[in-house]
């Protein structure tokens, strides 16, 4: 066995936006520090990180306690403006992936060219079967997949193997 | 007498003998042979017998596209069939076991169908088992069936392990012979990111046994210090045992590298199948050398000359002491030259070409081979064994000219390149006369998405036959200085279909062109008469091609052999279609980690874990899996659903409604856009109130149903049904993306977030009060309302809307919380006997009520007014999704089947499904009908049977009793009734 750990990381909060980008990133910005990130980037501040999911679509990664504060501080910043706000911390489950193969474990189920993945991209894909999205962070990376299919994305990571391991 | 030679044999190792069964016999060969070199090597030529026939056969290839010596190999779950002895290299303590013969290799029973083999021509069971018609389906088809199949299939699970390997790379380079090192070795210099797969397990494809002189190396030295430099290359990755599978769009290949097949050591995953995304593709998959179909071409001893000089130069295998040889071009006297260099005797060449003369010709006699030009075989002499061959002129009827000693035969009909995978996704042949052979044209290749050709053949792949023409149009395609390497002039070929010319029917029966299937020259020729002149019939007919090696050997022949018949040009007839895999793929290396718990995702509910230690007994819905009912002790389900139901109608229940689709709304344009997918007003809904509406397709039928409730000004969230969340979501998206862009509309896809729990029941405010935090009472929170607060310390949104009838409150919280919700609900609610619930209770109170359910009452089909819902339909909209469909003619006739009650005249419950009889029989023959049952339960509340269905002029018929179908009994009569069979005036719901 390698040296790679998978965890689930306890709820996470996280923030959809859907509008202008520009717009939501001035908001954001202000109230978190995180710049606008390019299409399909990532920026990160103060344990925030905001991640580009489409043309008018953004997600706000931050404190779980901290997550309907904010984004009734963003909806108030945002009041005039064509934009939605909606605390789906529930939504999703995190994991962290760590250790000497991950990139290479995680290509057993995701269709992702890791050697030409920028350092801050988000890669919105799937994940054997069901949507998914990585990214990296801290040394290593961070996935997330929908909360219901949480123990599935859990047995197939937990299945997987780095070519060679 | 094939045996192993006293030496050679560049690919096994003497020093390690390898120890193995075949058909329980306990044989030794050495580390780097196949079973097929190692059962020649132990004097076993007859590796199968062919399928229809029973004839025996003998391997007649070297590689991938061996179709006799094909084995079942391994034992228990890890036995497979049909794996070809030319590939499968031998391990300490593999078993392999011979097919398709009974009770033996040796003496097979089967065998009589050849000996009959005139009353079994092309066609033969179309023609046979037609009549009488029931004979087919009770004895025909059992007993074709049980003769019929190759191999036999596992009887249990795979044991092994297969992985998926997603990988991107520049240049894909599928072969690793010298074109495809050359390949691999000029794009790695440029930079790119290559990958080079080979599918056998040396570098060097056939040029080391063919020999060749490449910068002044030779050919297994250049490969060697070739692969050498490229393994330093941090750019590129090489693999051998790795299959390129199949070429699709936008340069996806499959790869499959076999990891474990050839040790002994079982324990990593068995193949690795790389999903590759390729910027370009280059093929270099080589040829694959043709038989000649001359009489007798399938008994043991007949091979492919190239596969021959293999079998001596790789595995120091003798196929035969004496081997004639025969040939329509030059490369088969390098054969000559392999068994006489091993010492083996060459009795004579027959060349089918009056005046052949080259360079190896000429070398070839000097060493004192007799070469008979203009000659072929009438016939070989032989059953389990060749014995002798009788020679004839080519250009003759087959009147034998004299008889040769032999105990093999090396046959030639020239080289097909392997144009698989350039075929795969579209490339295009044409017909090179010259070489006769057909070759990719590299002015129609397989095109990208931009309408550049994204795969680039090369080498013999691309029709190049001599080592300075393979090496030349590598420089040329990849753009790079060709090795320096000698120009060997080859006499050209002459194309030989069949042999002789002139053969007569009695040869031609005995001319196999397909061996896996048993399709000769006679049965391509009797296609054709019988008109199946397409080449797709006549494959079809005939099965040529059809067998698991998918016609490698037998393709251009019998297309030949067709074209020949027709009397058109080979490239007229055309080649049938190269689809992928390239050779067969075990089932479980597609599935990858596809199986036991993660073959699908299986989607959980935030109280799916509760469910579990409550015993329910789980209903698949979609990839969730919600509880059907929770049985107790040792109750039926029946008797589960039916407590469930009494409980909730008579005190309280509880239900996990999380799966319902919740879709946040929200914008200028909601309203609006709400007013055109719903078939209702949706824009008028008073915020804090909630709107049961219906949504229809274009067509005007009904898609999908739920309760709308209004958030706020701009903000509206909708509810689905579970199947309906992400379906609906993409439909709302859809609209907004492509239809009316303009609009200012946000969608948030809001299911996985919350967890929604229903609290039904008499004693449903009770709990709620009980649980505290927010009002709840009929006036502040009256039917059809929502208001947001806190219940048991949870922020919480609670909706009074009820699918049951009962009183009902649907609570929705953060999925997280939804456990503690529930388990609060379940304590406090313990006094009233709070019973949860499942999907099957569900179902029967809401058809009590009269409630349609889409997917039951719906099919598809349905519009809203069929069900009677006119009132959830707009009159004052101009439009609506759905609106112009429901106008059109055939929606307004009065003979439409109409949602209707159906009761029992006796209490029982009707069929599901069942249809309802009408008079007569439609045109074919059929009883008529007038109308099916749509949902049907046992009412626990009611004691009877009650149903929903659709009847024709159904609510015009109220009280009629009509009958409907029961399954091996005679119908069953019901009466037309109202749909609402429980508290029609809504008492229960509105307190």
């Amino acid at each position: 066995m390698s040296d790679i750990s998978i965890s689930r990381l306890p709820i996470t909060g996280m923030i959809g936006l859907r509008g202008d980008l520009s717009s939501l990133g001035k908001v954001v910005k202000a109230v978190t520090g995180c710049a606008l990130p390019d299409q399909r980037m990532c920026t990160s501040a103060d344990g925030h990180t905001l991640l580009w999911m489409s043309r008018d679509e953004l997600l706000l990664t931050c404190n779980a306690e901290a997550a309907e504060a904010i984004a009734s501080d963003l909806r108030s910043r945002l009041s005039g403006v064509f934009a939605t706000v909606a605390n789906i911390s529930s939504a999703r489950q995190v994991f962290e992936l760590k250790g000497q193969g991950v990139e290479s474990l995680l290509a057993n189920v995701m269709p992702v060219d890791f050697a030409r993945l920028d350092a801050s991209e988000v890669r919105r894909t799937r994940m054997a079967q069901v949507p998914a999205a990585i990214w990296r962070h801290d040394g290593g990376w961070r996935l997330m997949c929908f909360r219901s299919v949480a123990d599935y994305a859990d047995g197939l990571l937990r299945a997987a193997r780095p070519v060679g391991a | 007498m094939s045996r192993r030679l006293k030496s050679g044999g560049r690919l096994i190792d003497r020093t390690k003998p390898v120890e193995f069964t075949c058909d329980g016999k306990a044989l030794r060969g050495y580390a780097g042979d196949t079973l097929a070199s190692a059962l020649l090597a132990n004097g076993q030529r007859v590796m199968g017998r062919s399928f229809k026939y029973h004839r025996p056969r003998s391997v007649v290839g070297s590689g991938p596209e061996e179709p006799n010596a094909l084995f079942g190999i391994g034992e228990g779950d890890r036995f497979e069939p049909n794996q070809r002895a030319t590939l499968q290299e031998i391990w300490p303590g593999m078993t392999a076991r011979s097919q398709n013969a009974w009770p033996s290799l040796g003496f097979d029973v089967g065998r009589v169908n050849d000996y009959g083999s005139r009353f079994l021509p092309a066609g033969f069971y179309y023609k046979t088992f037609i009549h009488p018609r029931p004979l087919w389906k009770h004895l025909f088809e059992p007993v074709i069936r049980k003769a019929a199949g190759l191999g036999s299939a596992p009887t249990v699970g795979d044991g092994d392990h297969y992985a998926h390997q997603y990988a991107f790379c520049d240049t894909l380079i599928v072969g690793g012979g010298i074109a495809g090192l050359l390949a691999a070795w000029t794009a790695a210099k440029a930079g790119e990111r290559v990958m080079l797969v080979e599918r056998g397990a040396h570098w060097g494809g056939r040029s080391p046994v063919d020999g060749a002189t490449i910068d002044g190396q030779d050919a297994a030295s250049w490969v060697k210090s070739t692969v050498e430099a490229l393994e330093k290359m941090k750019n590129v990755t090489l693999m051998t045992r790795c299959e390129g599978s199949g070429v699709y769009d936008h340069g996806y290949v499959l790869c499959n590298q076999n990891l474990t097949d050839h040790i002994a050591d079982k324990s990593g995953p068995r193949q690795r199948l790389w999903r590759v995304r390729a910027g370009r593709v280059v093929t270099a998959t080589g040829a694959i050398e043709r038989p000649i179909s001359f009489a007798g071409n399938d008994v043991p001893g007949v091979m492919l000359a190239s596969a021959v000089r293999d079998f001596v130069a790789n595995h120091g295998v003798s196929p035969g002491e004496r081997t004639v040889i025969v040939t329509n071009n030059d490369d088969a006297y390098r054969t000559a030259k392999v068994l006489l260099d091993a010492g083996l005797r060459v009795p004579a060449i027959l060349d089918v070409r009056p005046n052949a003369a080259s360079d190896i010709i000429n070398e070839i006699k000097s060493l004192g081979v007799t070469v008979h030009t203009g000659r072929g075989i009438a016939k070989v002499h032989g059953d389990a064994r060749v014995t002798g061959v009788s020679v004839c002129l080519q250009s003759g009827d087959g009147t034998v000219l004299q008889e040769i000693r032999c105990d093999c035969v090396a046959m030639s009909g020239g080289w097909s390149p392997v144009v698989h995978l350039w075929s795969h996704c579209g490339g295009k042949l044409w017909w090179d006369e010259a070489r006769a052979m057909f070759r990719p044209d590299p002015d129609q290749p397989p095109r990208d998405g931009n309408a550049q050709g994204f795969v680039t053949a090369i080498g013999a792949a691309s029709g190049a036959l001599t080592v300075r023409q393979v090496l030349a149009d590598v420089a040329e395609t990849m753009d790079t200085d060709m090795p320096a390497c000698e120009d060997v002039a080859e006499a050209p070929i002459k194309p030989v279909w069949i042999m002789p010319d002139g053969a007569g029917p009695a040869l031609r029966a005995k001319m196999w062109l397909d061996y896996q299937n048993d399709v000769k020259v006679s049965d391509v020729r009797l296609a054709a008469q019988e008109g199946f002149e397409s080449v797709e019939h006549a494959k079809r007919y005939t099965t040529l091609g059809m067998a698991t090696d998918q016609g490698k050997l037998s393709n251009i022949n019998g297309l030949a052999v067709l074209a020949d018949r027709l009397d058109v040009t080979i490239p007229q007839v055309g080649t049938t279609t190269f689809r992928p895999p390239y050779t067969p793929i075990t089932i479980g290396a597609l599935a990858g980690e596809a199986r036991g718990d993660i073959f699908q995702p299986l989607r959980k509910t935030p109280m799916h874990d509760w469910h579990e230690a409550n015993g329910a007994f789980w209903e698949p819905v979609g990839q969730w899996r919600r509880p059907y009912c929770y049985p107790q002790g040792g109750e039926s389900h029946a008797d589960a659903v039916a407590r469930e139901v009494k409980n909730t109608r008579q005190s309280l229940g509880m239900l996990d409604a999380s799966t319902l689709g919740k879709l946040l709304v929200r914008g200028p344009d909601a309203g609006r856009f709400l007013d055109m997918l719903y078939t209702n007003m949706m824009s008028t809904l008073n915020v804090g109130r909630c709107r049961y509406g219906l949504m229809c397709d274009e067509n005007g039928f009904l898609i999908d149903d739920g309760v709308v409730a209004r958030i706020d000004d701009d903000t509206w969230l909708c509810h689905t049904t579970t199947g309906g969340a992400d379906r609906i979501h993409g439909w709302m998206e859809d609209w907004l993306q492509c239809e009316w862009w303009d609009w200012k509309v946000h969608v948030v896809n809001l299911t996985e977030q919350l967890a929604q729990i229903a609290v039904v029941g008499p004693n449903a405010r009770k709990v709620m009060e009980k649980l505290g935090g927010m009002d709840v009472k009929a006036e502040t929170l009256p039917f059809m309302a929502w208001a947001d607060g806190t219940l048991a310390g949870l922020s919480v949104r609670a909706y009074r809307i009820s699918f049951s009838g009962e009183l009902s409150y649907e609570i929705a919280v953060p999925a997280h919380q939804g456990p503690e919700l529930w388990t609060a609900l379940m304590e406090a609610g313990a006094e009233f006997g709070i019973t949860p619930y499942g999907t099957e209770a569900l179902h029967i109170m809401r058809a009590e009520k009269g409630f349609i359910m889409i997917g039951d009452e719906t099919d598809g089909t349905v519009i809203p007014q069929d069900l009677g819902l006119d009132w959830a339909i707009s009159k004052k909209k101009d439009d609506y999704l759905g609106k112009r469909g429901q106008q059109r003619d055939a929606f307004q006739k009065p003979g439409r089947w109409k949602l209707v009650g159906l009761e029992t005249l006796d209490g029982s419950a009707l069929e599901d499904g069942a249809y309802a009889v009408a008079d007569g029989r439609n045109e074919n023959g059929q009883g008529n009908v007038q109308g099916r049952v749509t949902s049907t339960y046992m009412s626990p509340t009611l004691g009877k049977g009650i149903a929903m269905g659709l009847v024709e002029r159904g609510p015009d018929r109220m009280g009629e009793v009509i009958k409907f179908t029961r399954i091996g009994q005679a119908p069953q009569e019901a009466r037309i009734v109202n749909a609402v069979f429980f508290d029609p005036e809504g008492e229960k719901s509105n307190v």
